[in-house]
């Protein structure tokens, strides 16, 4: 599952791995948005977030099935999803992971679990339960677990309610993950939400539930450890609150005009990169020559991925019609 | 051969498909009830109430469904389909394209719909046409036992999304029903339960009786209808359509929806697009009217086409035509 073993570097220093995955999820969204800028698809990016996903996903195993959003890129790159492949399904390509019949907003793969990927703000908590009981009946391998991923946005559609207590009611092996990036589209969430924690919903429907930094991936990898492991023991689902900042617009291009500057500079102090980072750093595992060799080789498997999908074949118009029935 | 009704036939399909694939489960609200005896024979795990919650457990099946199971879910009555509009539209019907072929989506709804219980507008909306419309569905509305349950079985076995309405009116409603566990009715299969020459009526639920009736009538003057019982809206058996009408020469659509892009609209426009030449009359749609349906008997009643009007419009198309002026006018009187 992991691309990066190939890395004498990780192998020597496992716990740099999840440093040099939330850079090349970095790296992977700048350049989109910086292709969009010459006429490639807008994206909805995650920078900001990628503590969140990291975190979550570095503590899953083959078993385990995931489902994503519209803002997915964090969440296939964490699980191993190939950037090449990536890059050339946000470009419209026959190589992309979907042939070019999703675009980057509903990317699925199944072969790496990540599956069902609805860009409906909620889609994914509707269709989260059913792979659960799937799973629960024995359809999936023993043991696996199902993570949903979804934001503040999503938690204010009222299927998240009638997501967590059918999973509740019927014991499903569910995380619910919500990455609370304060953004809900171009509105602030404290606009929307007349509570301020997302967590507190979930406690009423009788989840075991955690607030965390998201920001931080060690937090959020120690967290999503414990409730993953409790899961697997008791079938029952959990919830995980990740308090983290969507770093950048809704959709690029966007000037962020529509955001409070002041908010917006305390959490970049606050970059899950530069956080890790740091930490690595006073703990004497990484050294600055690691940082660059690491940053060169996220920046070659960028470019690699920027050649491949460029030079991918469009799509066969004859392939407009297929795939629509089974 | 044994005579059921149609609910005894849904329920004979979705027992003998959940004996046939261990994967074949029933969720919705009270089925475990409704169905007991479903869930005497198969369990709790697989016979399942929900809460009323249309737009989880249409999402669940969804999941279910891409994940190896493969749902029948009872969402009661259509109007209530809207709360499970994301889930059918957005996601049963395309994830699988979007994904590029990567997920397949083998699930049923059933809901009932159509005049017969004076429930109002909120329990009866006959919403077909909706679905119809959206890609990646697929949706049948029988109008016998015996299709009720052919058509079921094979819905349940076919690995795209369908959905089955039933038309409350035909519940009770008994027939001859083979208890051949292999007794399967083709999706996209119309039947033509009357052969005629004159005119062809088509329709599906429980207006195809209706064209039976106005058929019946029709011969006692000496005009001889075939009638035309869709089965599947999508996929649509156009050739049944066409070869009729190049035999007869005239149409008539009824269907108890409204008509503002409904099934008749879009059988017209295949007749007049590929079958111009052989109409001898405007084609005739007979629908409900563009209205919500009133709860009284007497007003929901009147939302449904009648034999008569059937037999009237008949009577009014067949004078125009060359055809019908070869006829002694004695017996278009």
């Amino acid at each position: 599952m992991n691309t990066l073993s190939n890395s004498p570097l990780l192998e020597r220093q496992p716990r740099l791995h999840g440093l040099y995955t939330m850079m090349l999820i970095r790296a992977y969204e700048e350049r989109l948005a910086l292709l969009q800028q010459n006429g490639a698809p807008g994206t909805c990016t995650s920078v900001g977030q990628e503590a969140c996903a990291v975190g979550v996903i570095s503590t899953l195993d083959w078993r385990d099935r995931i489902i994503t959003n519209h803002r997915s890129a964090a969440h296939l790159l964490a699980r191993g999803a190939d950037p090449q492949r990536l890059m050339a399904e946000v470009l419209g390509r026959a190589d992309g992971y979907c042939g070019g019949h999703s675009g980057s907003l509903h990317i699925s793969v199944r072969e790496l679990g990540v599956v069902l990927t609805s860009t409906i703000v909620g889609g994914g908590l509707s269709l989260a339960p059913g792979v659960a009981l799937a799973q629960r009946m024995g359809q999936g391998e023993e043991g696996g677990v199902v993570v949903v991923f979804f934001g503040d946005g999503a938690a204010c559609e009222g299927i998240l309610h009638e997501s967590l207590n059918l999973a509740v009611q019927w014991q499903l092996p569910l995380l619910f993950v919500c990455e609370n990036n304060q953004w809900q589209a171009y509105v602030h969430r404290l606009e929307t939400m007349a509570d301020d924690a997302i967590y507190r919903w979930a406690c009423g429907h009788g989840l075991e539930t955690q607030r965390i930094d998201g920001n931080d991936v060690d937090a959020v990898s120690a967290a999503a450890r414990q409730s993953v492991a409790a899961i697997r023991a008791d079938g029952r689902p959990r919830f995980l609150e990740l308090l983290t900042y969507r770093q950048r617009g809704h959709l690029e291009p966007d000037d962020l005009a529509y955001v409070d500057h002041a908010e917006r500079e305390r959490w970049l102090k606050r970059d899950p990169l530069v956080l890790m980072r740091e930490r690595l750093r006073a703990e004497g595992v990484l050294q600055d020559n690691d940082l660059a060799a690491m940053q060169q080789q996220v920046s070659q498997r960028i470019d690699a991925a920027q050649n491949f999908a460029e030079s991918s074949a469009w799509p066969d118009p004859q392939q407009l019609l297929q795939h629509v029935y089974a | 051969m044994p005579i059921l009704t149609v609910e005894q036939a849904i329920n004979q399909a979705l027992h003998e498909e959940m004996q046939r694939d261990p994967r074949v489960l029933v969720m919705g609200e009270g089925v475990a009830k409704s169905r007991a005896s479903l869930l005497h024979s198969f369990g709790a795990q697989r016979v399942r109430n929900t809460p009323l919650a249309e737009a989880v457990i249409s999402g669940t099946a969804v999941g279910a469904a891409a994940s190896g199971l493969r749902p029948v879910i009872d969402l009661l009555f259509a109007p209530f389909l809207t709360y499970a509009m994301d889930a059918l539209v957005n996601s049963a019907g395309k994830l699988r394209y979007l994904s590029g072929g990567q997920h397949e989506f083998p699930l049923v709804t059933l809901s009932m719909t159509g005049a017969g219980w004076c429930v109002g507008a909120q329990h009866n909306h006959n919403l077909e046409a909706m679905f119809v419309h959206a890609p990646g569905l697929k949706v049948v509305m029988p109008s016998t036992p015996a299709d009720f349950k052919g058509l079921l079985k094979t819905a349940i076995r076919d690995n795209n999304p369908v959905l089955l309405f039933t038309d409350i009116g035909l519940l009770h409603q008994a027939g001859e029903v083979s208890d051949d566990t292999e007794f399967l009715v083709p999706l996209g299969k119309a039947a033509v339960p009357r052969i005629g020459s004159d005119v062809t009526l088509v329709s599906y639920a429980k207006t195809v009786g209706i064209c039976l009736e106005a058929a019946q009538q029709l011969r006692e003057t000496g005009i001889s209808a075939e009638v035309i019982d869709l089965r599947s809206l999508k996929p649509l058996d156009e050739e049944a359509v066409l070869r009729s009408v190049r035999k007869t020469g005239r149409l008539v659509i009824v269907h108890e929806a409204s008509g503002l892009c409904g099934m008749a609209a879009e059988i017209a426009a295949l007749a007049a697009s590929r079958a111009f030449d052989a109409l001898l009359a405007p084609v005739v749609r007979l629908t409900g009217p563009d209205a919500p349906v009133g709860a009284s008997w007497a007003l929901e009643q009147a939302s449904v086409p009648t034999s008569a009007a059937v037999v009237q419009a008949v009577r009014e198309m067949l004078p125009r035509t060359a055809h019908a002026a070869e006829k002694p006018l004695t017996e278009l009187a």
